[in-house]
């Protein structure tokens, strides 16, 4: 199994596409070896901007590149492009109904070291609350790359959730497509229904794994796309299995956790157990043992999961 | 205040090996930008600002904002220096259930007045707390530290017109004129110059210095307290990594831990840097 960051991905694909369209341009925030958009400035040096330490300035510099037909791929840290770029995404790209592509990179607890100021716990929130906007958080390499190219042929705003660290591959295998909105189904199970985004993918597979050994069913469900959520995975897996876990290196206010709990409320009720950051700030340390210390693991999903299904 | 220039290359030799051993304990942190920012925080902490590390909140002491957060070695090294917490939790700084976060945190760390990493936004807190001052008839000043990277982001400026606005002359702000930011040389990623004028542009009193000679620091604070009615903008020219001949001016040490060698050779060289 491969081990690559999603932002390393990001940057392998942006250069490819950049290859094939010539609309596309990036922007960076002075974070462009870190973001990996410098391998796009080495290979398109004048379809690259980097605006200095100036987020609001990324942000509404690539909307006005977008009325102009170019394709804008604007990439700083999660905290800085979500967090202090908020209003101008909202007013400047997503009113507007713009093509701007946010690929914010080093979003949740596993920046590690820089601790909480630089740990998103809250974007996906906050970008899924803007009408308009598109939300995605890929697995893994693979999904990244599918998901950076379906995000430059789809028009409109994309807001991409990228990290830091190395996550291992699961979706190198010739079956998989990738479809934005479209959830993934990693594995049937009659007796939980797993939701999973980002990092946490893997770790719900690892955890159906051993809930198979003692006897439980679990199905496992990559929700890529949080906004739109693909409702009908949802409610289907659901309707089978009568409970859920929904797993996430974020907030466990809204986020996917969230999500799934308004399409299951209004849909199709059932218990839902929701693992993720329990609205607090992280704080310094190695990703896996912040990953521990909060909650983020394989353990905790087996737990949620006995849970769920304990309370059907 | 005591003003013993000796005692305070001594302390800074201290602070500069305090640094690079605590990067080379965590191998991960920032080196340039707490190693350029050395004599300022040395000869504010010990020569200047009233602060009790036995009362960190004193209502009357004067405040310190590391605006440019990453920088959080060197205050964590000064404030253990001046007594706020013991030296040997330099060691902890990075890991997990540390006291010394990655970036300053109010909640974790004594002596510590604002928690900051997000860049860009120090200087209107500190018009806050000078607000506060005035309000509350005390004479505490306020001094903060600005990256000049860190200048690029637009609440600085929205924060150098509200300071002059309110004639917030117990605000002593100092830039970091290394020239470097992550992506490059300032003048290349995004100019910020020419700074000294664009603050004086804004209303400020502006000083420019060596910021690594103790007299001329010590020089432009008095006048920063002796002018009225005036925010104060010292811009000091600085050498990113200071004080370690492979670090001096080099873009790459930013954000990179030395190896145990590089430690080494770090220490070695600080050594004897006393009378340098
Ligand atoms: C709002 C925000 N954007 C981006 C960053 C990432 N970052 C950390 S340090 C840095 C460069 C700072 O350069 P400068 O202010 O010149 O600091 P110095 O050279 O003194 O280290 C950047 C972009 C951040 N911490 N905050
Ligand atoms: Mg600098």
């Amino acid at each position: 199994m491969a081990n690559l960051a999603t932002r390393e991905a990001y940057g392998k694909v942006l250069v490819e596409l950049g290859k094939e369209n010539k609309n596309i341009v990036v922007l960076d925030a002075d974070l462009s070896k870190s973001t990996k958009t410098a391998d796009f400035a080495k290979a398109f040096p004048e379809r690259f901007f980097n605006v200095g330490i100036a987020e609001a300035d990324l942000i509404g510099t690539a909307a006005g590149l977008s009325t102009c037909g170019k394709i804008p791929f604007a990439s700083t840290f999660a905290m800085f492009a979500a967090g202090r770029a908020f209003e101008q995404i909202r007013n400047s790209v997503c009113y507007p109904k713009l093509n701007v592509k946010i690929a914010a990179t080093h979003a949740g607890l596993t920046v590690g070291e820089d601790g909480a100021s630089h740990q998103s716990v809250e974007d996906i929130a906050i970008m899924r609350s803007i009408p308009n906007m598109t939300v995605i958080c890929p697995a893994d390499d693979v999904e990244t790359m599918a998901a950076v190219k379906a995000a430059s042929e789809y028009y409109g705003p994309v807001y991409i959730r990228l990290g830091r660290s190395s996550v291992p591959t699961i979706n190198d295998r010739p079956e998989y497509k990738f479809e934005i909105g479209k959830a993934v189904l990693l594995k049937e199970g009659k007796d939980v229904s797993i939701f999973a985004t980002g990092i946490m993918v893997s770790e719900a597979l690892k955890a159906a794994e051993e809930l198979q050994k003692e006897g439980i069913d679990a199905e496992v469900i990559n929700i890529h796309t949080i906004k739109p959520i693909d409702e009908e995975a949802v409610v289907n897996s659901v309707k089978k299995t009568k409970a859920a876990v929904t797993c996430e290196e974020h907030n466990i206010i809204g986020g996917l956790g969230s999500a799934v709990c308004e399409v299951l409320s209004e849909k199709c009720p059932a218990v839902v157990k929701r693992v993720g950051i329990k609205d607090t700030f992280g704080e310094s340390g190695k990703p896996a043992e912040l990953l521990k210390k909060y909650g983020l693991t394989k353990d905790e999903i087996i737990k949620a999961a006995k849970e769920a299904v304990a309370a059907k | 205040m005591n003003r013993d220039i000796n005692k305070l290359k001594e302390i800074a030799v201290e602070v500069r090996k305090n640094i690079i051993k605590m990067l080379t304990e965590s191998q991960s942190g920032h080196p340039g930008g707490s190693l350029s920012a050395v004599e300022i925080l040395t000869s504010l902490y010990f020569s200047e600002m009233k602060v009790d590390p036995n009362n960190p909140k004193w209502e009357d002491r004067d405040r310190f904002i590391l605006s440019k957060g990453h920088a959080a070695p060197v205050l964590y090294a000064v404030l253990a220096e001046k007594g706020f917490f013991d030296k040997s939790e330099l060691m902890t700084l990075r890991k997990i259930d540390s006291n010394l976060q990655g970036h300053p945190s109010i909640k974790n760390t004594p002596g510590v007045d604002m928690s900051t990493g997000s860049l860009g936004q120090g200087l209107s807190v500190a018009n806050g707390m000078a607000l506060a001052g005035k309000l509350d008839n005390k004479d505490y000043r306020v001094y903060i530290l600005l990256g000049d990277g860190e200048l690029e982001e637009g609440q600085v400026w929205e924060a150098a017109m509200t300071a002059a606005h309110y004639k917030l002359d117990n605000v002593t702000a100092f830039v970091d004129f290394n020239g470097l930011q992550i992506d490059g040389p300032c003048t290349q990623v995004m100019n910020v110059t020419p700074i000294a004028d664009k603050f004086r542009a804004f209303g400020w009193n502006v000083i420019e210095i060596d910021g690594h000679d103790y007299n001329q620091i010590f020089d432009a604070i008095d006048k920063a307290k002796s002018t009225k009615g005036m925010p104060t903008m010292i811009v000091a020219k600085t050498v990113k990594g200071k004080g370690v001949s492979f670090m001096e001016n080099q873009v790459g040490w930013h954000g990179t831990a030395p190896s145990k060698e590089q430690c080494e050779q770090a220490l070695q060289e600080l050594g004897g840097a006393i009378n340098g």
